[in-house]
C-alpha cells in the first residue's frame, strides 16, 4: 500500500480562550487521502467541514485553534511546520478553491495577471513567461479566447468563468492536493455540470487528489471514490462512494440519503415521503460521546 | 479609461496652478519682496500692477504667482508625508490586528484629540520657522483620517473572497497588502489624500501667508480627487456599447 498523501490523526480544534479549548468543534477527526483520490467530505451547515480544510491550509483565523492531533502531507506535520515553509505550500502543493466565484478574484487586475502571479511567486518565472503560461492555464479550463480573455478584468465575467479562471489559478503550479471549498454552489446546474466534469479531468490527467467539501451528495457521487460523512464535528462514516450510498451504516447518513428525492422512486402507496431530519443544529456543547445524535429526532419511520 | 468632467477641471486648474508656480520666476513683472516700494503701497489695479498693490507697495500678481510655489509644495509633499504614515499605519494595523492595531489605534485617538493647527504650530514652535519645518509639521498632524480611513477599509477587505484567495495561493502578508489591499483601496484614499492637500493648503495659509493662489489650488484638487475617484472605479471602464 503506498503512503498516504494526506493523513489526518484525530485532528480536535475549537474555540480558544486563552489557553484552553471551550467550544470544541472538531472532536478527533481522522481520515487520509491517496495521491490522486478525490476524498468527499459531506455534513450538513456546521459538522466542520470547511474548519477541517481551513486547518488543513493552516489558515484558521483567531479566536480558532488546533487543540490536537496531527495534519501528515507526505510525512509531514503541517501543525508544527514554520509560517514560511507553509506557505511555500499553500499554492503550490496544496490549493484551494472557495465557493463563491463572483468575489473571489481581485476586481482590479486582470484574470491573466492573477494567473500568471502565481507561476511568478512559486516558480520564479519572469513576467513575460508567466503570462504565456497564464494564457495556456485559461486554455487549459477551456475558457474560449483565452489570450483576449487574459486581458480581461473579473467583472465582466460570468461565474462559470471565473470559477475557471479560479481553478487555473489554484491548478498553475500542479498541486498534489486541491480542496475544492463548494465550488459549485453558486453556480446555475448547466455550468456545475461543466466546472465537476473539469475539476474531474484536470486532477486526474495531472494526479492531483483532490478533498471535495460538499452538502450535496449527487456532486460528491459524480466526482469522488471515498466519501467521509461529518456531523457535529466528529468523522461519522467513511466508506467507498457506492458502497456508502448502496450500504448507510449510520444513522445520520441514513436520514441525510433519505432526505434525497429519488427519480422514479415510490413506495406502496403511490409516492414516498422524503426523511425530514430535524433541521436544528446541535448544540454540540451537549452532544455526548455515546449518544451524539440523541437530541435529533429523524422522522419518517424508516429509523 | 473615461475621465469625467470633474476630473478634467481639476486637473486643468490644478496645471494651471502649477504653471503658475513653475513659471512664476520668468512671467511675475516684479520681485515679491525686493520690489517692496512705500510709494506704490495699496494701490489700485491699473497697467503696471495688474491685481494692485499691497501696503508695503508689492504687486499682488507676483505675490500670487510665487505664493501657488508654497501653495504648491505645501499640500503635495505634506500630503504625501501624512498618506504614507497613514497608509503605513492603518493597512498593517487593520491586517495585522492584535496589540499593534490598539496601539496605532491609541495613538490616532490622541491625534484627533489635538487640533492639528495647535499642534502644527507646537512642533513648528520647536523646529523653528521656515518651509522645511511647516512641511513637516502640516505632514506629522494630519495622517491620523487617512489612517482611520485606511484601517476601515482594510478591515472590510480582509474579509472579501480575494484576500482570503491569495492567502490560500500562498501569497505572503505585505504582498497581500501592497496587490490584493492597497489598490482596492485606493478611491477612498486618493480623495482623502486631495482633501488633505487642500485643507494642506489652508493650515499653511493660516500658518504663514494668504495668497489667491490657494483658492485655485483647494478647487483644482478637490475636483481632481472627485474625477480620479469616478475613473477608478473599475465598473466604470467599460460602459461603451
Amino acid at each position: 500500500m503506498t503512503a498516504p498523501l494526506l493523513d489526518i490523526r484525530d485532528l480536535r480544534l475549537g474555540v480558544a480562550a486563552g489557553r484552553t479549548v471551550t467550544h470544541p468543534l472538531l472532536k478527533g477527526v481522522s481520515f487520509q487521502i491517496m495521491p490522486g483520490e478525490a476524498y468527499g467530505l459531506v455534513g450538513e451547515s456546521g459538522s466542520g467541514k470547511s474548519v477541517t480544510s481551513l486547518a488543513v491550509m493552516g489558515l484558521l483565523k483567531k479566536p480558532l485553534a488546533v487543540s490536537g492531533g496531527e495534519i501528515l502531507f507526505k510525512g509531514q506535520n503541517l501543525l508544527s511546520l514554520p509560517k514560511r515553509e507553509m506557505r511555500r505550500l499553500r499554492g503550490n502543493r496544496i490549493t484551494m478553491i472557495f465557493q463563491e466565484p463572483m468575489t473571489a478574484l481581485n476586481p482590479l487586475s486582470t484574470v491573466g495577471r492573477q494567473i500568471a502571479e502565481m507561476f511568478v511567486l512559486h516558480q520564479g518565472k519572469s513576467w513575460d513567461e508567466a503570462h504565456k503560461l497564464a494564457v495556456e492555464a485559461l486554455a487549459n479550463v477551456r475558457v474560449p479566447n483565452p489570450e483576449r480573455r487574459a486581458k480581461n478584468l473579473p467583472h465582466p465575467m460570468s461565474g462559470g468563468l471565473r470559477q475557471r479562471v479560479m481553478i487555473a489559478m489554484a491548478l498553475a503550479c500542479n498541486p498534489d492536493l486541491l480542496i475544492a471549498d463548494e465550488p459549485t454552489t453558486a453556480l446555475d446546474v448547466t455550468v456545475q455540470a461543466e466546472v465537476l466534469r473539469l475539476i474531474k479531468e484536470l486532477c486526474a490527467a495531472r494526479g492531483t487528489a483532490v478533498l471535495f467539501i460538499s452538502h450535496d451528495l449527487g456532486v460528491i457521487a459524480s466526482i469522488c471514490q471515498r466519501v467521509g460523512v461529518m456531523y457535529g464535528g466528529c468523522l461519522v462514516e467513511e466508506n467507498e462512494t457506492r458502497a456508502l450510498f448502496d450500504n448507510p451504516r449510520h444513522d445520520y447518513t441514513r436520514g441525510l440519503l433519505g432526505a434525497l428525492p429519488r427519480l422514479g422512486s415510490r413506495s406502496e402507496h403511490g409516492r414516498q415521503r422524503l426523511v425530514d431530519i430535524d433541521s436544528i443544529i446541535a448544540d454540540r456543547s451537549k452532544l455526548t460521546e455515546t449518544r451524539f445524535i440523541a437530541p435529533r429526532v429523524v422522522e419518517g419511520g424508516q429509523l | 479609461m473615461r475621465l469625467g468632467f470633474n476630473f478634467w477641471l481639476g486637473a486643468t486648474l490644478t496645471a494651471l496652478v502649477i504653471l503658475a508656480g513653475v513659471l512664476a520666476h520668468w512671467i511675475a513683472p516684479f520681485d515679491p519682496v525686493l520690489d517692496a516700494d512705500l510709494m506704490n503701497s495699496e494701490l489700485p489695479p491699473d497697467a503696471t500692477f495688474w491685481f494692485g498693490t499691497d501696503a508695503q507697495g508689492r504687486d499682488v500678481y507676483t505675490r500670487i504667482l510665487y505664493g501657488a510655489q508654497i501653495s504648491l509644495t505645501v499640500g503635495i509633499v505634506s500630503q504625501v508625508i501624512n498618506s504614507l504614515i497613514g497608509i503605513t499605519l492603518g493597512m498593517t494595523a487593520g491586517y495585522w490586528g492584535g496589540w499593534w492595531d490598539d496601539l496605532v489605534n491609541g495613538l490616532t485617538n490622541v491625534m484627533l484629540a489635538i487640533p492639528s493647527l495647535i499642534f502644527a504650530l507646537a512642533v513648528m514652535a520647536v523646529l523653528g520657522p521656515g518651509l522645511p519645518s511647516l512641511l513637516i509639521a502640516l505632514g506629522l498632524t494630519n495622517w491620523s483620517w487617512t489612517c482611520r480611513i485606511a484601517r476601515s477599509s482594510t478591515l472590510s477587505l480582509k474579509s472579501q473572497g480575494y484576500v482570503q484567495a491569495a492567502q490560500t495561493l500562498g501569497y505572503g502578508d505585505l504582498r497581500i497588502m501592497f496587490t490584493q489591499i492597497l489598490p482596492n483601496m485606493m478611491g477612498p484614499i486618493l480623495v482623502m489624500a486631495t482633501l488633505g492637500m487642500g485643507s494642506a493648503v489652508l493650515s499653511e495659509a493660516a500658518l504663514v501667508f494668504p495668497g489667491l493662489a490657494i483658492f485655485l489650488s483647494v478647487l483644482g484638487f478637490n475636483l481632481l480627487g472627485a474625477g480620479l475617484r469616478d475613473s477608478l472605479d473599475p465598473h466604470m471602464r467599460t460602459r461603451k456599447p
